[in-house]
């Protein structure tokens, strides 16, 4: 939103010196992509293993492969 | 919104990689995790381990496919998102690579400290390695191997900004490299060491599912830096213009 760009019709891709997304624009995105990735990962990495949020061992069983190719710890 | 732009393509560049990870993993880790289920049913005859059992959850088939496919491409997505996070801060701030440099530069380290480091002191293990009585404990010890990864990147790259600044690109980068190097050589040798392979089990089969382990996370990172680069590219030369 408060992003602001060269007033140039030309793409600022080679050359120009980057500028920096500000901080403030950046924060509310980052909160939300961490939270999403987080639980994604807590998913393919730990529930049913050594946390458990649902019973059962579907959810384990079903990324079993995934979860030791991914380098997680499994069983 | 060009956060909001940058984190929709990061998630994207994560999923098809992922795809094509799950391609690599399918081919050549597969047959270890079949010999490794395989080796742990010779041992324990009928009485087996969970996924042995007379009433599979879920079977081979559907573990080694859809499984598989849904485990990498969560993991490709939420590490996509992540990476793109990290990519929209140091862009411009780090140095004054283009995005499509700057993309592969950052798949590079994430490979590094997310993957290979971790991997070299807790390495991947097939199914029949490892107690289920440590699980908690190996799941800490992994995480916490990971948390202290990137940690040290952090403060290496943060050491190595400042030097850049007093002393040039060359000297900064190397000290950040050196750095990284010295601290994680010593927070690795003080972490607990792990060794639950079972005796007999076949050394090859152990390397080759490590090596399949790690070229599908070599696969996932560099093909999801080579593709954010190019979407990147795009989504920060048209965004800012009006909006």
């Amino acid at each position: 939103m408060s992003y602001s760009a060269p007033s140039s019709r030309i793409a600022p891709v080679t050359g120009a010196a980057p500028i920096a997304i500000p901080a403030k624009a950046l924060l509310p995105w980052a909160m939300f992509g961490l939270l999403l990735s987080v639980i994604m990962l807590y998913f393919v990495g730990a529930e049913q293993g050594a946390l458990s949020l649902i019973s059962g061992q579907d959810v384990h069983e079903f990324v079993h492969d995934g979860r030791h190719l991914l380098g997680f710890p499994c069983h | 919104m060009i956060a909001g732009r940058l984190l929709a393509r990061g998630m994207i560049a994560g999923c098809i990689a992922a795809a094509l990870a799950f391609v690599f993993a399918r081919i050549f880790g597969e047959p270890q995790v079949d010999l490794a289920i395989a080796f742990e049913a010779a041992r324990h005859g009928a009485e087996a381990h969970p996924h042995m059992a007379e009433a599979e959850p879920v079977s081979r088939a559907v573990q080694a496919s859809y499984g598989l496919l849904t485990a990498i491409v969560l993991y490709g997505t939420a590490f996509g998102g992540l990476f793109s996070l990290v990519f929209a801060y140091a862009y411009g701030r780090l140095n004054t690579w283009s995005p499509r440099a700057l993309a592969l530069l950052l798949a590079g380290a994430g490979f590094l400290v997310f993957v290979l480091v971790p991997d070299l002191k807790y390495p991947p293990n097939p199914p029949a390695v490892g107690t289920p009585a440590t699980l908690a404990f190996r799941t800490g010890t992994y995480f916490a191997m990971i948390g202290l990864s990137v940690s040290v990147a952090v403060i290496a790259t943060l050491v190595g900004h400042a030097l850049t600044r007093a002393r040039g690109a060359w000297s900064g980068s190397l000290w950040a490299a050196g750095l990284f190097l010295v601290l994680m050589v010593v927070v690795q040798s003080a972490m607990p060491d792990v060794n639950e392979v079972p005796a007999g089990f076949p050394a090859l089969v152990l390397w080759r599912f490590r090596e399949a382990s790690i070229g599908m996370q070599l696969v996932l990172w560099s093909s999801m830096g080579l593709l954010f680069g190019a979407l990147a590219e795009r989504a920060l030369a048209h965004a800012p213009r009006r909006r």
